[in-house]
C-alpha cells in the first residue's frame, strides 16, 4: 500500500522545505545545544560555599576550632563576623548569608566541664532543598567536632562502622545525573515542537489541500514527513551527547548501538506526538503551545528528571506512566552512568516500543486528507 | 467498471453539503460529458468552490453523491484521485520550491514514470513558458505564472479530468487568455474540464454552463440556449446620468427590469413593453439619452434574469 517513491518524495519535499527555512533550522540544531548548555551550567544539586555569617560570643580555641571545622569542610564559607547576635536578621534578610552560626559566651566553657554545649545555627529557609542539605552538613559538621573533643587524646574503635560507597557517579556530581537527562528532557520538547509545525503548515498555507487531491496515501504523508525530522532528531542526540562527554565531562559507559536503538524508539514517539497535536489543531500557534504544554512539564516534572518518581504521590507517580521521557531518561542515565545494557533496559525499550506504536498511530488516525469532516 | 466513451465523465447525483446548519450546496444533481468545457457560474458564496472540493474528494458530502467514471466519490474518494487534477482556488503549491522541485514533487506523487517525466515537463514548459525559470521560488513568481505553474503540476500526470477552481481569479489579462488557450487545447485533445468561474465573459467560453446562486441551481444548459431562453427583449441605453435613467424606469409598466452595466443601462421589457415607451419615459423626466439600441443578452445578463427570479419566488 506505501509507495517508496511517494514517501521519498514527501521525505525530500519536506526536507527542502527545512533547509530553506531559517526558523526551522534553528529550532532543529541550535536549540537543542544551547538548551543543553544553558541546563547543563545553570542546574545543579550541588551545595557548596554555603554563606555563612557567624557571631562568636566566646572568642576562645574551641569557638575557632569550630568555626575552622566549618570552614574547611568545604561546605561552608565564612563571609562575615557579626558583633551583635541582633545583627544575624539583617545578614539573613539581605541574603548576604545562608546560614547564621552563633556561638554563646560560655561555649568553651561547657566544653571543658563535659557539658553539652549548644550552638545555635539560623537557616535561610526559602529555598528549602539547598536549607536542608546545609542543615546537614553542619549537623555532620558539629556532631563529628563533638566526637572529636569528647575522645580528644583518646582512640576508640566504634563498635559498629557504616563503610559507605557511592557506585556509577561515586563524587556525586550531580551534573553526571543531569546531564544524561537534559538529553531526554530537550529531545521530548524538540522533537515535539518541530513535527508540530508540519501538517498545521500546511493546512494554513493551502497546500494540504492541493496535496489532499493527489493520490498519496495519508500515511505517506505522515511517515514521509518524519523521515527528515528523525534524521535531524539523531543529529541533535549526537550532538548532545557529545557535548555531555567532552564539555561536561560525563562518563559514557554503555554501548552506543543500545543508545541509538532507544532513541530511535523515543525520537519517534515523540516526533509522532508532535504531528498528531499538528493534525488535530491544523494551527501553528495552538499546535506550538499544546506540544508545549504536553511536553514540557511532564518531562521536566514527572520524568524523574527534577524528581524521584519514588516518592511522588501515588496519583502523579501513576501519571508518569504514560511520559515517555520517564523510559528514556532511564535508558540515557543507565547507559552514560551504569553502562547497562539489554538485561537491564528491556522494560524502558517495551515502554518506548508502546509509545512509539501510539504516537504514529495517533498521527496516522487523525490525520485526514479532507477539508473538513 | 471501465465506462464506454458514451458515458458522462461526472454524474451528481442530489450532491448535498452542510456546515453546521449552513447549506453550501443543496441537491446538485447534473452530468458533465467526456471533451465537455463545464462551466459552473455564480457570484461568491454560490458554492462553486463546495462543489469543486466534493469532486476533487476533499472533502465529503453530507448526503447524494458525484460518480466519476463511475466511481463513487463519497465512498471512495481516493479511487478516484489518481485519474484527476484538482486545481484549489488559493495557490497550493510550495512557495519554498522551485518550479522544478513542484514539478517533479507533484509528477513523484502521481507516479509518474521517470523515462517520461522530461518528454513531458518540456511539453508542459512549451505552453507555460516557465522553463527559464525552473530554479526560481515559487513564491517568487507573478500572479499568472503561479497559476501556470499550479496547471503544469495538474497536467503532469495526464489527468483525464479537470477540476479548477477560478483558475483565472487575480491573473493578468494576458495570462487569463493563454490560460484559456490551454484549457481549449485539453478539452480538444479529450480532457473533461469542470471550471468555476465569477467572469461571466468566461462563462461564455464554456460548452456548457450551471449557474449556482446560494447552493442550488439555477440554470443548467449551453451558454447560448440559456441566452436565447431569455425572456422579452433586452435594450441598452447609453446615458449620461443611468442611475437616475434606472430609479425611473424601474417602476415603469413597460419595463420588467433595469440593470446598470458599467456606464450603460440594461433594459429588459415586460410583455407589451416596447423601445419607444422607454425612450419616451426617459425624455419626460428629461434625461438625456445617446441611443437605445436592441442588444442580445449576455450571459450575464441572463444570470441578473435568474437570480433575480429565483429570489421572488
Amino acid at each position: 500500500m506505501l509507495d517508496p517513491i511517494r514517501l521519498a518524495a514527501m521525505a525530500r519535499k519536506e526536507w527542502i522545505q527545512l533547509r530553506r527555512d531559517a526558523r526551522s533550522m534553528a529550532l532543529a540544531f541550535v536549540l537543542p545545544l544551547l538548551l543543553l548548555l544553558f541546563f547543563g551550567y545553570a542546574i545543579t544539586w550541588d551545595v557548596r560555599d554555603i554563606r555563612l555569617a557567624v557571631h562568636d560570643a566566646d572568642g576562645g580555641a574551641d569557638a575557632r576550632d569550630l568555626i575552622q571545622a566549618f570552614e574547611s569542610s568545604g561546605y561552608f564559607r565564612v563571609v562575615s563576623r557579626l558583633d551583635r547576635s541582633a545583627d544575624a536578621d539583617r545578614e539573613l534578610e539581605a541574603g548576604r548569608a545562608l546560614a547564621v552560626m552563633a556561638i554563646p559566651p560560655d561555649f568553651g566553657e561547657r566544653l571543658r566541664a563535659g557539658e553539652p554545649a549548644p550552638v545555635q545555627l539560623l537557616l535561610d529557609g526559602s529555598d528549602a532543598n539547598t536549607a536542608t542539605i546545609a542543615l546537614g552538613y553542619a549537623d555532620a559538621i558539629a556532631s563529628r567536632f563533638g566526637q572529636q573533643v569528647v575522645l580528644r587524646g583518646v582512640r576508640i574503635d566504634p563498635p559498629v562502622e557504616v563503610a559507605s560507597r557511592v557506585w556509577y557517579n561515586p563524587e556525586l556530581r550531580s551534573r553526571n545525573m543531569i546531564v544524561p537527562g537534559l538529553v531526554a528532557v530537550i529531545m521530548s520538547i524538540i522533537a515535539a515542537m518541530l513535527t508540530a509545525l508540519t501538517i498545521a503548515r500546511e493546512w494554513e498555507r493551502g497546500t494540504m489541500e492541493q496535496l489532499a487531491a493527489t493520490p498519496v496515501h495519508r500515511l505517506e504523508v505522515v511517515l514521509g514527513k518524519l523521515v527528515p525530522y528523525l534524521g535531524i532528531g539523531f543529529v541533535d542526540v549526537a550532538v548532545a551527547v557529545a557535548a555531555g562527554v567532552f564539555i561536561f565531562d560525563v562518563p559514557l559507559r554503555g554501548n552506543l548501538l543500545l543508545l541509538a536503538a532507544m532513541t530511535l524508539l523515543f525520537l519517534i514517539g515523540a516526533l509522532g506526538l508532535g504531528m498528531f497535536i499538528s493534525a488535530a489543531m491544523r494551527s501553528q500557534v495552538l499546535a506550538t503551545q499544546v506540544a508545549m504544554i504536553a511536553t514540557y512539564l511532564p518531562a521536566l516534572l514527572l520524568s524523574g528528571f527534577l524528581f524521584d518518581i519514588a516518592s511522588m504521590p501515588v496519583v502523579l507517580k501513576a501519571a508518569t506512566a504514560i511520559v515517555p521521557a520517564r523510559y528514556y531518561i532511564t535508558v540515557t542515565r543507565g547507559i552514560f552512568l551504569k553502562g547497562v545494557g539489554v538485561e537491564a533496559l528491556w522494560a524502558q525499550g517495551l515502554a518506548m516500543i508502546v509509545f512509539a506504536a501510539a504516537g504514529l498511530g495517533l498521527a496516522a488516525a487523525t490525520f485526514r486528507k479532507r477539508i473538513a469532516p | 467498471m471501465n465506462p464506454t466513451a458514451g458515458d458522462p465523465v461526472v454524474v451528481l447525483e442530489g450532491l448535498t453539503r452542510r456546515f453546521g446548519t449552513a447549506v453550501a450546496v443543496a441537491d446538485l444533481s447534473f452530468a458533465v460529458e467526456r471533451a465537455e468545457l463545464f462551466g459552473i457560474v455564480g457570484p461568491d458564496g454560490a458554492g462553486k468552490t463546495t462543489t469543486l472540493r466534493l469532486l476533487a474528494g476533499v472533502l465529503p458530502p453530507t448526503s447524494g453523491d458525484a460518480r466519476l467514471f463511475g466511481i463513487s466519490v463519497a465512498r471512495e474518494p481516493e479511487r478516484v484521485k489518481p485519474q484527476l487534477a484538482y486545481m484549489a482556488q488559493r495557490f497550493g503549491l510550495y512557495e519554498d520550491l522551485t518550479v522544478a522541485e513542484n514539478i517533479h514533487f507533484y509528477a513523484d506523487l502521481y507516479r509518474v514514470p521517470r523515462r517520461e517525466r522530461a518528454d513531458r515537463i518540456e511539453r508542459l514548459h512549451a505552453f507555460s513558458r516557465l522553463g527559464e525559470f525552473s530554479d526560481r521560488l515559487a513564491g517568487a513568481l507573478s500572479g499568472g505564472m503561479k497559476q501556470k505553474l499550479a496547471l503544469s503540476c495538474a497536467l503532469v500526470h495526464r489527468p483525464a479530468l479537470l477540476l479548477l477552481d477560478e483558475p483565472t481569479f487575480g491573473v493578468d489579462p494576458i495570462s487569463r487568455r493563454d490560460l484559456w488557450l490551454i484549457l481549449h487545447e485539453m478539452v480538444a485533445e479529450g480532457v473533461t474540464i469542470v471550471v468555476s468561474t465569477s467572469y461571466l465573459d468566461e462563462a461564455e467560453r464554456c460548452d456548457r454552463v450551471v449557474l449556482l446562486d446560494r447552493g442550488r441551481v439555477l440554470a443548467f444548459d449551453r451558454p447560448a440556449a440559456l441566452q436565447a431562453a431569455f425572456p422579452g427583449r433586452l435594450l441598452s441605453v447609453a446615458t449620461a446620468e443611468p442611475r437616475d435613467a434606472r430609479d425611473r424606469l424601474r417602476d415603469h409598466p413597460a419595463v420588467a427590469r433595469a440593470t446598470l452595466f458599467g456606464r450603460n443601462l440594461h433594459v429588459q421589457l415586460a410583455p407589451g413593453g416596447s423601445p419607444e415607451a422607454v425612450a419616451a419615459a426617459l425624455a419626460a423626466a428629461a434625461i438625456p439619452t445617446e441611443g437605445i439600441v436592441a442588444i442580445e443578452p449576455s450571459l450575464e445578463d441572463v444570470f441578473i434574469d435568474r437570480v433575480a427570479g429565483s429570489a421572488v419566488s
